[in-house]
């Protein structure tokens, strides 16, 4: 390889790190100018303080809670928090009935009807429906119940039998501009329910409950598709059942098909409200129904998560929201930075008595790598909610020293090459290919450390594994686009070439077999045909990857030889 | 040039060498002890002491307090309780104070809510105490755990498939075990509590150390796979060369991770007492240092153990007695 083709390669790795630089400060200005954000990351809650949000059950009288159904709300709360960004919500419960919900900065409507609705979804068919009472209604008298035996058992759901002149005396004088759902939670799903759609300019008495929300086995949001397949532009819901759920979807739709005016119609009752009430035009088999309705794109997602993690065993009104301060505060998190300057301080020290003027490249890889995680944290601050820990801080200080062992091994193998007898240029070269393999190697299990730790775990633990998968990435990053040209470009300066006792890369003292002006034999240890035959075997048992690199250092060698 | 640029010298063409392969049964006897002396002592002191994060505890509100200060509630449970208890104190909408210690009895509880109220210069019905749930509780342990469990199962898969061979799999995944005991158990030993912030310590621990052992196993794959049946060096010679070759790298990576890290602990535990800080620190301190040590005196040692009585590894050891060539070894 030529030499001018190795600075052109070194050049265009660091055009590469400029370009995702510019991208990410690009990003970031903005969201700093159209969406409020910030230039600096976002505090968590225990560095910063939030809102404290006091959630008390609402109960019908001589309903209690169980600590039972507090932990299952706690828990879905929690992933419901979760699910809108890495912002390490603290949800616990207080005095046995309340749960109290921690965020940090100040929710808006939308966090806190994500967090509070307790989002149970009921199939029902429907029964009778008609345009909402437009004034206040008198009560209207139930007639005197009919005899016993008079009365017809409902054969099925969409039987009108259900409608009984209690049920048909509450619908007469419901107002729906007044209706209270706070008790429809604990509606009996084997009772017919009288409600109103969600705007309320209608109302309805629907059958029992056939298919129940805990059927649901995932839930997504988007545009829903018009007939031609293209999208249209209202927002819905995708459901997706479990095989209990499929059953009971196809058994319900192929009985309303067969049946007139609104008893063909099914409604979608959220929280004890119709949200939509359409006509069934075909037996739905797959078990896939979507929900439309007034969505936004952002109620949409929301119901889509609530869906997904299920409905709160109880429902919960707010108490009180108050601002809290941090559990931690600013001088733990000033002793901490402190501390990592401090300890910086000690790397960069130890890295120049270690590596003399070559230590000076660990330095600035490790300042570039720092400017990097700060611009990514900041954008993902920005972008996904993330809010930095104490803990992300802590990680982000570990990190200082698996980004310096990407360095340190490849350093330390441009060492072993120069031992071997090999010049500066053709040393770096060979030593960035296998110590890039090892990097990546080891990036990997990294890696997939984080992206398990944060699609599986909830909490705390998801914080952590973003962090660590932020430096993991920024280490690949900053040792391929920064660290490895920067060595090339240095490779070739007269410094560093000559092997100056400064350099940290001095042939001598590292004990290179030397033969001349800067010309080096290659150490001839044992004899060349065992070495051949050792080298063929070794080749034998390459995996793909290996022989190519080692075709291609091949190629290099010979090129290195003519010029 | 300084000294450990010509130890590493020696070290790569093998003109010095430490036998860490040779001795093992001394690594082990060793690793095992520390293991055995971290379960021992944390079960004989009553296993792990958690925190009101992962058990729930006491709740006490101030409202309209004199002076909203946070070091005054700190010094009054700590007169009640003890000092290291460790409260955690905030200040809630501005104008009350609330105060989360971990369980108390009923006692207790009255006299701190009498002392507050003191403190505060309240009446003491302006002090409401409560009970609190577990902020990490049972939920997320679970969830963590399962993740956990994945992620071992598919680390060791991706190492098998790299490494083609499923032993250094096992012999990273015993590494891990050694690491995470230890660093669990420095928190046994001291009877140190138990937070989040140290579980999040443990995490990384689990991360650094297989990337740890990742880093020296594929030296010891590239020295291994390079001498075939006719090399004039045994496998555990191999290994062992290859554990010394990068030697140099393990002290500089680990002084390099640790430094930050001790920085943290000393000023952490000096200045600020127990915290978040010095519970990550401590975790982090501990397990990179033992992270390096189990790397080199456990995992290398260990594989060799599992593949030494392979046919194909016990062939190349006989070559040397056929043909002593000296083990300078410079093989490329």
């Amino acid at each position: 390889m030529a030499k001018r083709s190795v600075a052109r390669q070194a050049a265009r790795s660091l055009i590469w790190l400029g370009v995702i630089f510019a991208l990410l400060v690009g990003g970031n200005a903005l969201a700093v100018f159209g969406q409020a954000g910030s230039w600096v990351p976002k505090l968590a809650l225990d560095l910063q303080g939030g809102t404290q949000i006091i959630l008390e059950p609402r109960l019908a009288e001589n309903q209690s809670v169980s600590e039972e159904q507090l932990n299952q709300a706690v828990s879905i709360i929690r992933q419901r928090v979760d699910s809108s960004g890495v912002a390490e919500a603290e949800v616990t419960t207080q005095g046995g009935e309340n749960i109290v919900v921690g965020i940090p900065g100040e929710p808006d409507q939308a966090t806190l009807e994500r967090i509070r609705s307790s989002a149970k979804l009921e199939f029902r068919p429907v029964l009778i429906a008609g345009a909402a009472n437009t004034e206040p209604v008198e009560p209207v008298e139930a007639p005197e119940s009919p005899d016993d035996q008079e009365r017809v058992e409902p054969t099925s759901a969409s039987d009108l039998a259900w409608i009984t002149p209690e049920i048909d005396a509450e619908y007469q004088s419901i107002n729906c501009f007044e209706l209270d759902t706070s008790g429809a939670n604990v509606a009996d799903p084997n009772l017919p329910l009288v409600t109103c759609s969600q705007d309320g300019f209608e109302r309805f008495i629907l059958g029992p409950v056939e298919v129940g929300g805990e059927s649901i086995a995932d839930a997504s949001s988007g545009l829903i598709p018009g007939p031609n397949g293209a999208p249209t532009n209202d927002y819905g819901v995708f459901i997706e059942f479990d095989s209990e759920g499929t059953a009971g979807f196809r058994e319900v739709t192929e009985r309303l098909i067969t049946l007139p005016g609104v008893q063909n119609q099914f409604a979608i009752v959220l929280d004890g409200r119709v949200i939509s009430a359409p006509r069934t035009l075909a037996a739905i088999t797959d078990g896939n129904p979507q929900i439309s309705g007034n969505f936004t794109q952002e109620s949409a997602a929301i119901l889509a998560d609530q869906l997904k993690f299920g409905a709160l065993p109880i429902g919960f009104q707010v108490q009180s929201s108050e601002t809290i301060s941090a559990t931690l505060g600013v001088s733990q998190l000033q002793s901490g930075l402190i501390a990592a300057l401090i300890g910086l301080i000690l790397v960069v020290l130890y890295s120049l008595f270690q590596y003399r003027l070559l230590g000076l490249v660990t330095v600035f890889s490790l300042t570039t790598a720092f400017v990097l995680s700060y611009f990514v944290i900041t954008y993902l601050s920005n972008a996904q909610g993330y809010r930095l820990s104490l803990a992300g801080v802590a990680g982000l200080i570990v990190a200082i020293g698996i980004t310096a062992d990407s360095f340190i091994v490849f350093f330390e193998r441009i060492r072993d090459e120069l031992r071997d007898g090999r010049m500066l240029e053709s040393a770096i070269q060979a030593a960035w290919k296998r110590a890039f393999r090892t990097i990546l190697a080891s990036d990997a299990v990294s890696f997939i450390a984080a992206v398990t730790l944060y699609l599986l775990a909830v909490g705390n633990v998801r914080g952590f594994a973003f962090t660590l998968g932020v430096t993991t990435v920024v280490d690949l990053i900053i040792v391929a686009l920064f660290t490895h040209p920067v060595m090339q470009l240095l490779g070739r300066t007269r410094f560093f070439a000559s092997g100056h006792p400064l350099s940290g890369l001095d042939p001598q003292a590292l004990g290179a077999v030397y033969r001349g002006r800067a010309r080096f034999r290659e150490p001839v240890a044992v004899d060349k045909t065992a070495r051949e035959r050792s080298r063929g075997e070794a080749k034998r048992r390459q995996t793909i990857a290996e022989r190519k690199a080692a075709e291609a250092e091949a190629a290099d060698r010979g090129a290195g030889r003519i010029t | 040039m300084s000294m450990l640029t010509r130890f590493g010298n020696g070290l790569y063409t093998g003109e010095k060498s430490f036998d860490f392969v040779g001795r093992r049964m001394l690594w082990y006897l060793i690793g095992a002890g520390v293991v055995l002396f971290a379960i021992v002592i944390t079960t004989l002191r009553g296993g792990f002491v958690f925190g009101i994060e992962f058990l729930g505890g006491s709740e006490f509100r101030v409202s309209q307090p004199a002076q909203i200060v946070e070091t005054t509630a700190i010094d009054t449970v700590n007169d009640v309780v003890g000092v290291g208890s460790n409260p955690r104190v905030s200040i809630v909408g501005g104008d009350s104070v609330r105060v989360q210690t971990e369980q108390l009895t009923t006692e207790q509880t009255e006299l701190i809510r009498v002392e507050l109220a003191e403190a505060y210069d309240v009446p003491v019905s302006e002090v409401a105490s409560s009970f609190i749930g577990a902020t990490w509780g049972q939920d997320i342990t679970t969830q963590a755990l399962r993740a956990l469990a994945v992620f071992l199962v598919l680390v060791s898969a991706v190492m098998a498939l790299y490494f083609r061979t499923w032993k250094m799999s096992l012999a990273a995944m015993t590494a891990l075990l050694h690491d995470l005991i230890i660093t669990a158990g420095i928190y046994g030993v001291l009877g140190f509590e138990i937070t989040p912030a140290a579980v999040i310590g443990f995490l990384t621990i689990l991360g650094y150390s297989l990337y740890d052992t990742v880093v020296v196993f594929d030296k010891v794959r590239e020295n291994t796979a390079e001498d075939g049946e006719e090399s004039s060096r045994t496998f555990a010679d191999s290994v062992n060369l290859a554990v010394n070759q990068t030697l140099v790298r393990s002290i500089n990576t680990s002084v390099v991770a640790v430094l930050p890290v001790g920085a943290i602990l000393f000023i952490g535990s000096l200045l600020l007492g127990a915290g978040t800080l010095r519970d990550i620190a401590l975790a982090l301190f501990i397990g990179i240092l033992a992270g390096t040590y189990s790397t080199i005196f456990i995992a290398a040692p260990m594989y060799v153990h599992l593949r030494e009585n392979e046919p194909e590894a016990r062939k190349q050891g006989r070559r040397k007695e056929v043909a002593p060539v000296a083990s300078s070894g410079a093989v490329r």
